[in-house]
């Protein structure tokens, strides 16, 4: 008997904006020109941000840091996508969504001065502790979307992490889960074609990310990760899905990270000066600035007035960061469990931590 | 008031949890219709339905990792892991997640959630079906480790690991499971975590075990004035009672089926050198497994301690 087809998959791929700043409008979603300004605002905020946390981390007065730059349009554009109770799970290179969702920033500097405060997320915020070991955190989101099925709450929750983590079994794990549970989760890959100095065609011989989706039961999408607005219809229409009953989604954000992985890392021993700047020119800011001037939406006194108010607010934030109290020496021990046991209080006593 | 084993106490406290309290949830390979492996959760899919006793994928990671998300957001999953040995798969979840979820955060989210599983030596499975690895996980902050001993206290320990607050890994020695019935009442009563059970009075040796090992200790006792605590908690566990028992007797014998080095009984023999070093009057003993892989069927029985052996360790503790 012969071989028969028992099934068949595509994967799409989106853009809305190309790299000259035209639009296409039959896929353009329903945005103006205050959606657009919120979303060059705030990409110049979390830029700003960006910046200063890598001048900080030279100075001494942060540790390793993670950079986003190169990778705003798919963090900016999807966060904005979501909800205040919708929750997320972001990995440790996504200060941009926590910015973008109003995070306090001074407490994200906090965290990268080495504060676990930064990450008692405040009221409101329904936001995880950035994940550190790779790809882990993807199962809680599965978890957490599930629960939120089960409860009948009309929500999703989104979980970031890179092609590196698409190798995790973790990976594998969660959006298995989530599919045989038709979760509302929306797996947020951030392809920034390097996990340290390993390139993305070493994660997976697959073509692309977003076509394992498939393999789970859940659609896969591929997106242009430099065009936000191809990015925000991507994820507000996986968020409208999950919300709607119909299960979770799996969105590769094709980007690139432009600097180095973090502040203790030397990109230039594995990757061509070539290829950066190949990706330079393709940054997301430079495209959202086209179009919207393009659209009459953009004029260089008003990208100066923005940029001068996005310094000012994470000048403010830093100031406030480094201000605040040096944390309680018996913070230490007394969250891990939520009543101290015995041993623990002596333990206290014989560290001198008083209190 | 009935006999019960271990497997229908577990089963009884599972169910009244659940009755009354809507969060609380089964899940795990084979537990819906299949009522678990070794059946303890028998009969609870037809009462609570598929959304509360679920049956997962074959994903040891998936299942304790969905259960931080779970938890996180509002449930109390009791998730089973069918033994031991496959608990490790899901270890980075629990170690660097589940526990610390909480300090990370700083108290703003948590993980009330249990992990049950099987351990122990007894059953006569394949390879990775009799671990007893209460250590490695006792050793991390953040978690709790319970060991039942009896039905009795198999449901009210299991009840209150299911209200606490933070993740608990609950063990349930597989020896057990249908070896033994005693008295459970039929009202929902709980057992406090980290307090000891002082199983039988004794004046001249301290016994301390948990588990399957406690009744092999209390065997061997026969011949000996031995106070034999039931430790049920590993972490955190009870040093008040401990540390009380051997300033009366002057002796201290730990028993477990897990290997020596950097096994529990080592943590209980640095207690007593710390808290009661003025009271012994011979040398603390440890009785475990050898530092060894655990063997299958034909060998298991080599490699738990023996009732010969708890004896000996009583006779050179007496000797002093």
């Amino acid at each position: 008997m012969p071989k028969t087809i028992i099934e068949r998959s595509e994967t799409q791929f989106l853009q809305v904006i190309n790299e000259k700043g035209e639009a296409d409008a039959s896929l353009m979603p329903s945005l103006g020109e205050a959606d657009f300004k919120r979303f060059f605002e705030t990409m110049l905020l979390a830029r700003a941000f960006n910046n200063r946390a890598l001048s900080l981390q030279r100075e001494g007065r942060i540790g390793t840091y993670a950079s986003i730059w190169g990778q705003e349009a798919s963090q900016i554009g999807s966060a904005l996508a979501f909800s205040d109770e919708d929750w997320l799970f972001p990995s440790f290179r996504e200060s941009g969504v926590l910015v973008a969702r109003g995070y306090p920033m001074w407490m994200l500097y906090r965290y990268w001065a080495g504060d676990e405060r930064g990450m008692q997320a405040p009221p409101g915020f329904n936001i995880f502790p950035m994940s550190v070991p790779v790809g882990t955190q993807i199962p809680h989101a599965t978890g957490a979307a599930w629960a939120m099925k089960l409860k009948g709450h009309k929500k999703v929750a989104a979980v970031y992490f890179g092609d590196g983590g698409s190798s995790k079994g973790d990976f594998h794990e969660g959006l298995n889960f989530a599919g045989v549970f038709k979760a509302p989760c929306v797996f947020l890959c951030q392809n920034n074609q390097w996990a340290i100095s390993v390139p993305r065609s070493r994660q997976t011989a697959a073509r692309t990310i977003a076509q394992k989706g498939y393999a789970y039961g859940m659609e896969g999408i591929q997106v242009d990760g430099n065009d936000i607005a191809a990015v925000y219809k991507v994820v507000k229409e996986a968020v409208d899905k999950g919300r709607s009953g119909g299960g979770p989604t799996l969105i590769e954000c094709f980007t690139y990270r432009l600097d180095d992985h973090t502040t203790s890392d030397d990109a230039s021993r594995y990757r061509t000066d070539e290829e950066v700047e190949a990706w330079k020119a393709k940054e997301p800011l430079i495209r959202l600035r086209l179009y919207m001037e393009k659209q009459g939406w953009w004029t260089k006194e008003y990208e100066d007035a923005a940029a001068k108010k996005a310094q000012e607010a994470v000048d403010a934030d830093i100031k406030k960061a480094e201000s605040v109290a040096a944390p309680d020496p018996a913070d230490i021990i007394k969250y891990t469990y939520k009543d101290l046991t015995d041993r623990q209080k002596k333990e206290i006593k014989e560290f001198g931590w008083g209190s | 008031m009935g006999k019960l084993n271990i497997v229908q106490a577990i089963n009884q406290a599972l169910q009244q949890e659940m009755e009354k309290d809507t969060d609380v949830i089964v899940m795990g390979e084979d537990v819906a219709k299949d009522g678990g492996v070794f059946r303890v959760t028998q009969g609870l899919l037809d009462k609570f339905g598929a959304e509360r006793v679920i049956d997962t994928p074959l994903s040891e990671l998936g299942i304790i990792g969905t259960a931080v998300g779970l938890a996180a957001y509002g449930f109390k999953p009791v998730a089973e892991i069918q033994f031991m040995g496959f608990t490790y798969a899901g270890v980075e979840q629990l170690f660097s997640h589940a526990s610390r979820i909480r300090s990370r955060s700083r108290g703003r989210f948590s993980c009330p959630m249990v992990v049950r599983t099987p351990y122990g030596i007894g059953i006569k499975p394949p390879e990775l079906h009799s671990e007893s690895s209460e250590a490695l996980f006792a050793h991390m902050p953040g978690l709790k480790v319970v060991i039942p001993s009896n039905p009795y206290n198999a449901k009210g320990l299991l009840v209150s690991a299911i209200r606490d607050p933070d993740p608990v890994l609950f063990m349930e020695a597989s020896r057990l499971y249908r070896s033994i019935k005693s008295e459970v009442p039929e009202e929902l009563y709980s057992i406090p975590l980290g307090k000891a059970n002082i199983y039988q009075e004794g004046a001249e040796i301290t016994v301390v075990a948990w588990g399957t090992m406690l009744h092999r200790a209390a065997e061997a006792s026969e011949d000996f004035d031995c106070e034999i605590i039931d430790l049920q908690t590993i972490r955190p566990f009870d040093e008040e009672t401990v540390v009380n028992s051997v300033k009366k007797t002057g002796r201290l014998v730990v028993v477990h089926e897990a290997p020596r080095t950097g096994g529990f009984g080592a943590e209980i023999a640095a207690l007593v050198a710390e808290e009661a070093f003025g009271y012994l009057k011979a040398p603390v003993v440890r009785v475990t497994a050898p530092d060894a892989v655990v063997p299958m069927a034909r060998l298991e029985d080599h490699y738990m301690p023996s009732q010969d052996m708890i004896k000996k360790a009583f006779q050179k503790v007496m000797q002093y």
